[in-house]
């Protein structure tokens, strides 16, 4: 029981008079590779946005690690260990790829502006633990040697691992993955796909991912949602989400 | 030979004043590129800070703790402008923006001479180093302080907004708001700071501007403020060099219109750049001209 790291129950929300999500529950367990999938328009990145505290659920609970994490602020939830990438990539363009992850990597440091300005020393000792550890993580895609690099200047494949770098450079207990293979070619996804399952090992971490390839997700994910029209349709390993008559219904219709 | 000595001292004022202007010119540029919002009132934090630096001296603060106190009370002041005039439209469009922030500039200049009265009042300039001769032409202690001091504050800027975790953390909220406060920055935080360093840096031009320019009045801050804005613009608003080369670039050129064509055409000239600026390249000169994807 208390392997459950994220715990949804009940999620609701209400935008005007629509009913976006409803009556969701979903746990994934530590270690845990998580698919969310669903019809276009069913709900999943509204569940995103709920889970990082973008949009405040109407109703039902969130918990991280038995921690409620309703009515908390974004860089709250980033700080507890809740990190994210993005369907349409949203990497700061503009600065380097190593800026990238140090930003991420400076909210857990829990800096003040006056360490910044008078302890010199320990400041620059801490950037460069902190520079290390971006350049560990960003060869985890082989991004390192690109380190200087603008984020705009990088391909489309590159600048979605870099999201997925910049994300665990807050330390996440839980990554939430919005279609990581989203324009990506067959090598790429495959490639991402074996990634995925290297970092879930190697940190330790929990993942709950949306996606559209399902080569993808029946892949790599030990344990799937499909909501439809914001409601859960099935929930199982990915051989029971295959032959359940619901799931097929609703993707390929009657 | 007296031409070029002219020339060289128009030269040495349109560094004064383009280094006045740069300083203004930064507050506003950093806080567009954070809040997306022109601060019209950054000007009049010019002229707060003149009129707090004068209340120190005049109690007899020696003037480095006068300019110590006037930079705190003029960061708080911004600090406190956002919250209470700002934060409460940050959903709000553009416009609604645009239009507070012209009103609280009206706020601050009225507030201001109700309580000091539009009289102008003689500022007691306190740096008094030796004028520095080069050659046949001696240049003034106010104008060569106001320069380094300028220039020294840009560098200092620019290493902290390049190489400071916070300074990244601004870089990335101007990028993407959104995006950074899912990455655990704090939005609200990093907002705060940006007016507060935008308020400090317009403290020290406001002190810098009254020893060259006494007397100060409460509507001093209102066309400097518009000029470093032009400035802003002509160097690509959100472009931190850009505020620093647009500063620069309009004081030479109001000094030598000033000088060679004519000082009552002075300032039609300059806003016609504005709108020469605006009309053929809007992104400015470092701007990046942002393309639609579609």
């Amino acid at each position: 029981m208390s392997n459950v790291v994220l715990e949804v129950r009940d999620l609701g929300i209400n935008f005007g008079g629509l009913r976006a999500v409803d009556g969701l529950n979903i746990d994934v367990e530590k270690n845990q590779l998580y698919g969310l999938i669903g019809p276009n328009g069913a709900g999943k990145t509204t569940v995103f946005n709920m889970l990082t505290g973008v949009y405040e659920p109407s109703d039902g609970t969130i918990k991280l690690n038995g921690e409620l994490l309703n009515k908390k602020k974004p860089h709250e939830i980033a700080r507890k260990g809740v990190s994210r990438t993005f369907q349409n990539i949203r990497l700061f363009k503009n600065l380097t790829v190593l800026e990238n992850v140090l930003i991420a990597l400076d909210t857990q440091a829990d800096y003040s502006i006056l360490t910044g300005v008078l302890k010199l020393p320990k400041f620059f000792r801490q950037e460069k633990e902190m520079e290390e550890e971006a350049m560990r993580l960003l060869a985890v895609f082989g991004l390192d040697s690109d380190a200087h690099t603008l984020a705009r200047n990088l391909p489309y494949g590159k600048q979605r691992e870099l999201e997925i770098v910049r994300a665990l450079g807050t330390h996440p207990k839980l990554l939430l993955l919005d279609e990581p293979a989203a324009g990506m070619n067959p090598q790429e996804t495959q490639s991402l796909m074996d990634a995925i399952e290297t970092l879930r090992n190697t940190f330790d971490i929990s993942v709950l991912l949306i996606e559209h390839d399902m080569k993808l997700v029946m892949g790599i994910c030990e344990k799937i949602t499909v909501i439809n029209y914001g409601t859960l349709l099935a929930c199982g390993t990915p051989e029971e989400i295959q032959t359940n008559p619901q799931v097929i219904k609703a993707y390929l219709g009657e | 030979m007296s031409g070029i000595n002219q020339f060289l001292m128009q030269l040495i004022n349109g560094l004064n004043i383009g280094s006045i202007y740069a300083l203004i010119a930064l507050g506003y540029t950093m806080v567009y590129g954070i809040a997306k919002l022109i601060n019209f009132a950054h000007g009049d934090i010019i002229m707060v800070g003149a009129y707090v630096s004068l209340l120190c001296l005049n109690t007899g603060m020696p003037w480095f703790l006068a300019c110590i106190v006037t930079i705190v009370v003029c960061a708080v002041f911004g600090v406190v402008m956002e919250k209470l005039a700002y934060k409460p439209l940050r959903k709000a469009s553009r416009i609604s923006l645009l239009i507070t922030a012209i009103g609280v500039s009206y706020l601050l200049e009225n507030a201001f001479q109700l309580i000091f009265s539009a009289n102008p009042k003689p500022y007691p300039g306190f740096i008094t180093l030796p004028n520095i001769k080069l050659g046949s032409i001696s240049i003034a202690a106010n104008y060569y302080v106001t320069f380094i001091v300028s220039v020294v504050l840009m560098v200092v800027l620019n290493l902290f907004i390049q190489k400071t975790n916070v300074g990244k953390a601004m870089r990335a909220v101007s990028e993407d708001e959104g995006a950074a406060r899912l990455m655990g920055i704090n939005v609200d935080n990093t907002i705060s700071l940006t007016f507060a360093i935008g308020s400090a840096l317009a403290a020290i031009a406001g002190i810098l501007y009254s020893n060259c320019y006494s007397p100060i009045n409460p509507f001093m801050g209102s066309l400097p403020g518009i000029k470093a804005f032009i400035a802003a613009v002509l160097g690509g608003i959100g472009s931190i060099p850009g505020a620093v080369l647009g500063g620069f670039i309009l004081g030479m050129i109001e000094t030598m219109v000033k000088a060679y064509i004519s000082s009552q055409l002075l300032d039609s000239i300059v806003f016609t750049i504005l709108i020469l600026m605006l009309a053929l390249k809007p992104s400015g000169i470092l701007g990046k001209s942002v393309k639609e994807k579609v």
